[in-house]
């Protein structure tokens, strides 16, 4: 099954409270999928880019990650922690060298995502679990996308749980299944895409990261991804600037969009969205099939 | 006289045991459900004539199972409307998601606004008028009663269509396996003139055009009706 949320925001007064909207979003679709959940949010960019990185053992290995990556990086390396995740402020040319000196260490480590605005925050529990211990309400930003899973196609556990990262300030949740997603993961690996899991999503998210890579815009991407991704797939899909949906040619999977002039939202039922400001007056549609939808800054 | 159900308040429990309990009785009093809020089985399985009005949009399965009540949604519905609807009647004043009305047996399903993909899927007998337009693989393997769209229709229009009549005023994206235009004959056009008066509809029954089965793709034989 699996939820998916995701809000656009047009009016900068409504950006203190994106994670409390989304949250409230997330949770309400917790029906759909209770045993992970995550959010994708682009917030205030820092000093240098982001790396959010995620451990079972945060006490031990984050102290020991600022002190190994300061030499090999020579720069100053900030570090926000927040429950088992945290966000690395370091200068953007940089991360390679972080994300290979990391692979290497042997810690008990993931990236969750790189970036100038965005954090990834995904946990295995129930959403309102999840929400609560990154305290995912009190966030700011400027959009963000979220997912609570059912697993069907790889365990349960934090890598598994979406949004999957797989490009710079680029995220994408999905609901349904991929059945191209192995014969397309060798592909996009010998292009030199960077896929961490054995997750069918993570390929999508890999595929797009490519696509724009070669020069295609979000729109463009999630054009050619109709023809190129075979299964069941709703997606909602995040850039520093963009907001994009797609749903696959059957359109079995569920989806609510609405806009108002201070956002656009996505849910996968229109459950998620009847909390927020002014939906009684919104335009309230279900996007059509093999129909791509975007929005930019 | 109606009585009011704040869904939000009083839960979607206590509301369907309270119209289920009307099974078997004439009730004077209409319903009225507020904040339904996208709730899911908004007056499910109902057996008799009561009139319920839903002031606001719905989730999944609203009006399932319906026997004899009249049931309103001011608003829109999520997927599967009516779905296996014996009798009575189903209006939603807005949008309808996918497979609205779907296997339903009997009464009549209006959609004032669009439904999406796949309505009236294995229809069995209901009869469905969209004031609007219908998403792709709508009426697929419709056994019987009918479908009116006085908008346009999706791609594989009645794909594996039995015995159900469709009717459509705009135009139609594809039609499916085994489903054909066939010729519109007075007894159509009374029997469209019914639907589109009872569906509130203004349409006329002359603009329209009829579809349904080459009977090619299943073996008819009408030793096999019921």
């Amino acid at each position: 099954m699996c939820g998916i949320v995701g809000l656009f925001l047009k009016d900068p007064a409504l950006e203190a409270r994106i994670g409390a909207m989304l949250s409230d979003m997330l949770v309400t679709m917790s029906d759909r999928g209770p045993d992970s959940a995550g959010i994708a949010i682009y917030r205030a960019p820092g000093d240098g880019a982001k790396l959010t990185v995620q451990s079972d053992d945060p006490d031990t290995v984050f102290p020991a990650l600022v002190e190994m990556l300061e030499p090999v990086t020579g720069a100053d390396v900030a570090i926000a922690r927040n429950d088992t995740h945290a966000v690395l402020h370091l200068p953007a040319q940089k991360i390679d060298t972080a994300r290979q000196v990391m692979a290497a260490s042997g810690l008990n480590l993931r990236v969750m995502s790189t970036g100038q605005a965005m954090e990834i925050y995904k946990e295995v529990g129930r959403p309102r679990s999840v929400a609560d211990r990154f305290d995912l309400p009190a966030m700011s930003g400027t959009h963000g996308i979220g997912h609570t899973r059912m697993a069907t196609e790889s365990a349960v556990t934090t890598e598994g749980a979406h949004p999957f990262s797989t490009g710079s300030d680029q995220c994408l949740v999905h609901n349904g299944s991929l059945s191209n997603h192995n014969a397309l993961r060798r592909k996009l690996r010998r292009e030199g895409i960077r896929i961490e899991s054995e997750n069918d999503t993570e390929v999508g998210a890999a595929y797009l990261t490519w696509r724009m890579a070669q020069g295609a815009s979000l729109g463009e991407a999630l054009e050619s991804a109709l023809s190129d991704l075979d299964g069941f797939y709703t997606f909602v899909v995040g850039t520093r600037d963009g907001f994009g949906v797609l749903r696959d040619p059957i359109a079995c999977k569920p989806a609510v969009m609405a806009e108002t002039d201070g956002y656009v939202a996505f849910g996968s039922e229109y459950r998620a969205l009847v909390n927020l400001p002014g939906i009684d007056t919104a335009h309230v549609w279900e996007p059509e099939p093999a129909t791509v939808y975007f929005w930019n800054r | 006289m109606a009585t009011t159900y704040d869904l939000e308040r009083d839960g979607l429990r206590g509301l369907n045991r309270a119209l289920h309990a009307l099974a078997g009785s004439t009730p004077n009093e209409a319903w009225e459900v507020v904040n339904p809020r996208g709730s899911h089985a908004i007056a499910v399985g109902l057996d008799a004539p009561v009139d319920v009005t839903v002031r606001g949009s719905t989730g999944y399965y609203c009006g399932g199972m319906n026997k004899q009540a009249t049931i309103r949604v001011a608003g829109s519905v999520g997927p599967g409307v009516a779905e296996n609807m014996m009798s009575g009647t189903v209006i939603v004043d807005g949008d309808a998601s996918q497979y609205a009305g779907a296997s339903g047996h009997g009464g009549l399903l209006v959609i004032k606004g669009n439904a999406s993909s796949r309505c009236g899927i294995s229809m069995k007998g209901i009869d469905i008028v969209v004031h609007g337009s219908i998403g792709h693989m709508s009426a697929f393997m419709g056994q019987a009663g009918n479908l009116v769209v006085c908008g346009d229709a999706g791609e594989a229009l009645g794909d594996s269509i039995y015995e159900a009549r469709l009717f459509v005023r705009g135009s139609v994206k594809s039609l499916g396996a085994d489903c054909i235009e066939k010729e519109m004959r007075p007894e159509h056009l009374d029997l469209l003139a019914g639907l589109l008066e009872r569906a509130e509809c203004d349409a006329k029954p002359e603009e329209f055009r009829r579809y349904g089965s080459a009977r090619k793709l299943y073996n008819f034989k009408i030793d096999n009706a019921y």
